[in-house]
């Protein structure tokens, strides 16, 4: 069975719950094997073997992790070389899709991002994409080469499948093309405590209506364990980070639930959310956008209801 | 300082956007403009060459009312464009998008070198963010995307990038291909004077012949990927509005625990 390739994604050995989902997309395409690329293989080892991962290569090169990008997609250009893969797998990030793009262009492979989920077919895996702000769905191969595919959180659900993968150190030499780009600092991002935004079951988000407080927000996803997402309007007037910002040019989410709160549902934001299974708003104006999509809707004051509905859901959880 | 810009003209995302039967974007049926997200490029761009001497090039690729992109980048204060114009164009991937504006900027360099290719960090129509990455790719130059924020120190450029889990700092030396995000700036509305200077300013129409590329390397029959379908989404069925009369809290709860997100 040919081997599918899951570049695996992680901070420091810890493994996000996306790769998870990769490996468990993997299987269904033939013999997944992890890339670990950096530090932390001993964290990352275990969750890796849980979720089926048959051959692990590693590249623990220092250098790797000081360069944007490039030698990430020369690294696993040499292993689609080596293994001829039936496929390669990558998250749906800012960072995936680029080392996907620069991977395509080194293998003449096409490429296909944002994947909501990948089957076998006939002639290779066959792809679905929520497309126009979620207003088509498309379906697509890759023709050429090998099947790059990046895949959005949320696209499978994690099924283990416990293996002693194999592990093989991959010894790479950068070119000088991938060292042009230098990191020269990195900040790790605070931890709010609460679930990653494109991880979480669900999302309570705030936007213009909120007028800067988002303690009513944070307060009603706390009561549901949410993560906490903002409009790009509540972003660009400084009131939340842009990490959260839930739209088109933030993360695209696709939860459970979904809660906007004083959100109107303008396209850039719906491009963001529209695939979420239910959705949720509470908007003053009874004729913003948003309640075109809802589940169910409040027509009311952010500040009153959220308080309210936290209170009840706490007392039924009690 | 010379900077190239990559413009691209979009179906606009406030009206109706669809499919051709050929499974690609509707270009003809929807109303386009300058995609909103390359507003910011042309920003970045003008006001780099503003506190340096230099100038600002606008190249898109698109049939024949993609030249409206490159007039509004014109208008904003860009000094020329270039249109790579063509019909063996239609429905070319996002390799062959990126082996064209490769072509087309080394192009550009002829008459004198490019030290910037700045490009927006997603189109507003296809959205893979993934062309910036492979013209990167294509023309050898250090890349450095995802720019919140831009400095340019004599041939050094340093940018902010805010990844999923890190806020990085990331340096190379020009030349070098930039995007940028949102974040970066407020991109300015075109003045009367600037709409006026625009219709002197010089674009030069190529075609992909003009670029050493052979027709037989773009366009839908040279994709790499093929689009198998593609299918409208049934709109979402209405669901239930409540007025909030002191109750609506109550309600909302109601509806939460009976659908067991508690």
């Amino acid at each position: 069975m040919a081997e599918v390739l899951v570049l695996v994604d992680h901070v420091d050995g810890t493994v996000r719950k996306t790769t998870h989902e990769l490996l468990t997309i993997a299987r269904r395409l033939g013999e997944p094997s992890a890339v670990f690329v950096g530090n932390g293989y001993d964290t990352a080892k275990e969750s890796l073997a849980t979720y089926g991962a048959v051959t692990v290569y590693q590249v623990t090169d220092p250098e790797v992790d000081q360069y944007l990008v490039a030698p990430k997609a020369e690294v696993l250009a040499q292993l689609v070389e080596q293994t001829s893969p039936a496929a390669v797998l990558i998250a749906s990030s800012a960072e995936g899709k680029e080392i996907a793009a620069r991977l395509a262009v080194k293998t003449s492979s096409g490429l296909i991002t944002d994947a909501v989920d990948v089957q076998p077919g006939g002639s290779g895996p066959v792809t679905t994409q929520s497309v126009f702000a979620g207003s088509y769905t498309v379906e697509a191969t890759v023709t050429t080469g090998t099947p790059i595919i990046t895949v959005k959180p949320n696209s499978a659900a994690p099924e283990q499948a416990p293996t002693t993968p194999q592990e093989q150190a991959v010894e790479v030499t950068l070119s000088d093309a991938a060292k042009t780009a230098r990191v020269t600092d990195r900040k790790p991002r605070e931890k709010s405590g609460r679930p990653e935004l494109t991880e979480a079951a669900i999302v309570v988000s705030g936007g213009r209506g909120t007028g800067g407080d988002f303690a009513a927000v944070e307060a009603f996803a706390d009561a549901l364990g949410a993560a906490v997402g903002a409009s790009r309007a509540a972003v660009d007037a400084g009131w939340y980070p842009h990490a959260n910002q839930v739209g088109q040019t933030g993360k695209t989410v696709s939860p459970q639930l979904y809660v906007a709160a004083g959100i109107s549902g303008a396209i850039q934001h719906r491009a963001g959310m529209q695939t979420s299974k239910a959705i949720v708003a509470v908007n003053k104006d009874e004729e913003a956008p948003i309640f075109e999509l809802v589940d169910f809707g409040v027509v009311g004051d952010l500040f009153a209801v959220l308080p309210a509905a936290a209170e009840a859901i706490e007392k039924h959880k009690a | 300082m010379k900077i190239v810009v990559c413009a691209k003209y979009v179906p606009d995302a406030q009206g109706d956007r669809s499919f051709s039967s050929d499974n690609t974007t509707d270009r003809q049926g929807a109303d386009g403009l300058l995609s909103e997200l390359d507003e910011y490029a042309v920003e970045e761009a003008l006001k780099l060459v503003e506190t340096a001497d230099g100038e600002v090039v606008i190249l898109t690729m698109g049939p024949d009312d993609a030249a409206d992109a490159v007039r509004k980048s014109l208008q904003m204060g860009a000094h020329s464009g270039v249109h790579v114009l063509d019909d063996a164009l239609h429905g070319s991937d996002a390799p062959a998008t990126s082996l064209v504006l490769a072509k087309a900027v080394e192009k550009i360099g002829e008459s004198g070198a490019v030290d910037l290719v700045v490009t927006g960090m997603a189109s507003t129509d296809g959205s893979m963010s993934v062309v910036p990455a492979m013209l990167a790719e294509r023309l050898g130059l250090p890349q450095v995307t995802y720019a919140s924020e831009l400095t340019v120190d004599g041939r050094t450029v340093t940018i902010r990038r805010d990844g999923d889990a890190s806020t990085e700092t990331i340096e190379a030396s020009l030349p070098a291909l930039v995007s940028v995000t949102d974040q970066i700036n407020e991109p300015r509305y075109p003045s009367f004077k600037g709409i006026m200077a625009a219709k002197k300013k010089p674009v030069e129409t190529w075609s992909v012949a003009d670029l050493g590329v052979d027709a037989s390397e773009v366009g839908l029959e040279a994709a790499w990927t093929r689009v198998a379908a593609s299918t409208e989404r049934p709109p979402r069925e209405a669901g239930q509005v409540v007025a909030d009369e002191g109750d609506g809290g109550a309600k909302l709860a109601e509806f939460l625990t009976g659908r067991k997100f508690v």
